[in-house]
């Protein structure tokens, strides 16, 4: 076990799946020979060479294209996204190619893609370098959503992805890239060291996509969160008192309904968080089903925490991230109805 | 694994850190040996164009060949003003960020001709899609500098209400669009605008800028289609300042051989420029702006230059390129050269030179003492919160007033 945060961690997953895998190669812009700009490819291109980690020319739709095509012929693609708010270029090669190679095709080919990309606030970056897009991507037939909340999941979880015969889009809650947030910007910046997560093996190891964690056990409300919002999450409810159960989504797609159904039926309340803007986020998503499933077992109705349905502004980012004080006013609301 | 040689083609600078700087590969014809075709040359018929190098002012500082725009004294000394405020300021507001009076910033420095001697060749009234890395359109227009200032500190005076990150400029009374913080999608909105300025019957022309980096978008491609196939009164600007973040032009540029010589396929009129000379930036902008305002169409014009400083305050040079590379760019500095040309014709000297520093960096002092009197990001006051649900659309839905509600505001 060594100590890492989450760049580390993901370089570290990226590092056991070139060495282990010939077939895997990771590009992007900017993020070859400089190992990108939050560093997670730092190291690997002087470590496999050239033509295993290089800069790519400033181009998401070739990005991704590229990264179909050489899926197509065996190997294992790993393409970075400087930021998730940058993807949109690539999107016709995500929702009509990528998602579908295997259906369209029968089967007859298959493209294991990853593509990675830093997502989400809190860290002053405008309406360009904060955005969670990640509803956009659950409502494509063909790819897995991923979005790992520490350093432990986000190296177990890229390990899957990689080692995935279906293409996976993988987020990366850049606000976590060096320490927890539990939501709270006056405070000094916290490191991943002491946190249990932030112990991660060197060697490779993976977790299951498609499993969420219970991260808080409690009886009296479920929270289903996943990224940034998970440690918002755990922080207002041990600042309340509230006997909260907290769960880390982990996948968007496809969601671990067992384990939310299971708390949801045992705790009869439910707000579902997301980062993103609210209509048709994915929070909707997880209510609708889940008050398909728990129905009877609700006792008031499915909470949603989001950001606004608004751009992600720059100079009032606090008063647009969900932070403690929504976190509470909705706990407190959902208690006391 | 060990490393091999690479499979396919991965192109690499000529210098990494730890080299030496080296810019021998570098061919630089001399100044005064391009043409100038009359403007309404047929764009097929720029190729010599757009693989050299429209060069005015000489290794003496003297304005040689069909190019020299011929400019008054005064026009030049203006330039000059503008071009040393724009450094002047660019280093103020670094240090301000490295103070934590805001979030980030982009300097410009070493592209200020660029910027300068486009916006002077054109119309105050022709329209502006620029990159985050025109700022000295803005003092050539003359926007004022608090106003500018507390956009950047993003404070309750900031025109756009701390929604845009710093040197995010808008200003419609000066014609200057937007900076959208992703890359190259302005550049075919721009032909879009010019094909509405023709469609109006006006002889307002738009001009536009990205990086050479930003050229690999495909709406770059986008722009030069459009341009092309309805001759639009457009100015397409590629500044090729050698680095994308940490990526060299040659990922951007492939096997070609310049970034103008793009425009050729698509039968613009396309022009490779001295990015850091004055007079040739003057000379080839007032050549496009003559020729899309008289319907012969678009031109694109790569500005060959340097940036000389960090990407962005998010940026640290010294981890991808040789230190002090910039301080051995063959084409020098275009504050420098246009400053030493002046003082070739007896128009200018040191000591006014110097007086100018003086003056311009006590007025950016000044200004952001004003500025800082309405507000900075950290301690306020910023644009009431609750402006955040404003110009989503025309008025906020009822989603919006009770999430407005929710938030207290
Ligand atoms: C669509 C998009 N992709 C990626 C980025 C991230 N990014 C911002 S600036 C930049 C480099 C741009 O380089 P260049 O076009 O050469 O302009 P320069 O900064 O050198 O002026 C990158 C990759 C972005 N802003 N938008």
């Amino acid at each position: 076990m060594a100590k890492m945060n989450m760049i580390q961690a993901l370089n570290s997953a990226l590092d056991n799946m070139l060495e282990k895998d010939p077939n895997v190669v990771s590009f992007g812009e900017d993020a070859g020979y400089f190992g990108g700009v939050f560093r997670v490819t730092a190291g690997l291109q002087e470590k496999y060479g050239l033509d295993r980690s290089f800069d790519a020319p400033i181009n998401e739709a070739a990005i991704i294209a590229m990264a179909i095509g050489m899926g197509v012929k065996g190997m294992r693609p790993v393409a970075e996204i400087q930021f998730a708010d940058y993807i949109f270029p690539g999107l016709d090669q995500i929702v009509s190619e990528l998602s579908r190679i295997r259906y369209r095709t029968a089967g007859q080919f298959t493209t294991p893609v990853t593509i990675r990309t830093p997502c989400g606030g809190g860290i002053r970056g405008g309406q360009t370098h904060s955005m969670s897009p990640e509803a956009f991507f659950t409502q494509i037939p063909g790819v897995q959503v991923v979005m790992p909340s520490n350093p432990y999941d986000a190296k177990g979880l890229l390990i899957s992805a990689i080692e995935s015969d279906d293409p996976v889009i993988f987020f990366e809650p850049k606000r976590l890239y060096n320490g927890p947030f539990d939501g709270d910007p006056g405070k000094a910046l916290e490191t991943w060291g002491k946190h249990p997560k932030g112990e991660v093996p060197e060697e490779h190891y993976s977790l299951p996509i498609g499993k969420a964690e219970v991260v808080r056990e409690g009886n009296d409300v479920s929270i289903i969160t996943y990224g940034t919002l998970v440690h918002v999450a755990l922080a207002a409810a041990e600042r309340e008192g509230i006997d909260a159960e907290i769960i880390d989504l982990k996948t968007l797609v496809p969601y671990d309904i067992e384990t939310i159904a299971k708390s949801v039926n045992k705790t009869g309340r439910c707000i579902v968080a997301q980062e993103a803007p609210r209509t048709s986020g994915f929070g909707a998503e997880l209510a609708a089903q889940i008050q398909e499933e728990c129905f009877y077992a609700l006792e008031t109705p499915i909470y949603r925490i989001a950001g606004w349905d608004t751009p992600y502004p720059h100079a009032h980012e606090w008063a647009y991230f969900p932070g403690l004080t929504r976190f509470t006013t909705a706990m407190r609301e959902v208690l006391e109805a | 694994m060990t490393q091999s040689d690479p499979r396919f083609h991965v192109p690499a600078p000529h210098a990494r850190p730890g080299d030496t700087p080296d810019f021998s590969h570098i061919e630089i014809p001399p100044a005064g040996e391009a043409r100038k075709p009359a403007v309404d040359i047929d764009g097929s018929e720029t190729r010599d164009l757009a693989l050299g190098l429209v060069r005015v002012l000489d290794h003496n500082h003297q304005a040689v060949g069909e190019w020299d725009p011929k400019l008054d004294a005064d026009v030049l000394r203006e330039g000059l003003k503008h071009m040393v405020l724009t450094r002047v300021y660019d280093d103020r507001m670094l240090k301000l960020q490295r103070q934590g009076k805001m979030s980030f910033y982009m300097k410009s420095t070493g592209e200020e001709a660029v910027a300068v001697a486009a916006a002077m060749a054109l119309d105050n009234t022709d329209m502006i899609f620029p990159s985050y890395r025109q700022q000295g359109i803005l003092f050539a227009r003359g926007r004022d500098i608090v106003d500018m200032m507390c956009h950047c500190i993003s404070n309750s005076r900031d025109n756009l209400k701390g929604r845009q990150l710093p040197v995010h400029y808008t200003w419609a009374e000066g014609n200057f669009f937007s900076i959208s913080g992703n890359l190259t999608t302005q550049f075919p909105q721009a032909v879009g605008y010019a094909m509405a300025c023709q469609f109006k019957g006006e002889k307002q022309i738009a001009a536009s800028w990205i990086g050479e980096g930003s050229s690999a978008e495909g709406d770059f491609h986008g722009a030069l289609v459009l341009a092309s196939t309805y001759k639009a009164p457009v100015i397409l600007n590629v500044v090729n300042n050698q680095w994308a973040i940490s990526t060299f032009q040659g990922v951007a540029r492939g096997q070609g051989n310049t970034f103008a010589e793009k425009g050729l396929g698509y039968g613009l009129a396309s022009l490779r420029i001295d990015g850091n000379d004055f007079l040739a930036v003057y000379a080839a902008t007032q050549w496009a702006a003559e020729r899309a305002r008289a319907g012969h169409g678009a031109t694109i014009i790569e500005s060959f230059t340097y940036r000389a400083d960090a990407h962005s305050t998010s940026d640290d040079p010294s981890g991808y390129r040789p230190k002090a590379e910039e301080e051995k760019w063959p084409l020098g500095d275009p504050v420098e050269r246009l400053k030493q040309h002046l003082i070739g014709l007896g128009e200018w000297d040191e000591e006014r030179h110097e007086a100018l520093e003086k003056e311009l960096n006590e007025l950016v002092i000044a200004s952001y003492k004003e500025a800082e009197s309405h507000g900075t990001l950290h301690d306020g006051p910023l644009s009431p919160t609750h402006t955040i649900f404003e110009d989503v659309y025309v008025e906020p839905d009822w989603r919006l007033r009770r999430q407005r509600q929710d938030l207290g505001v």
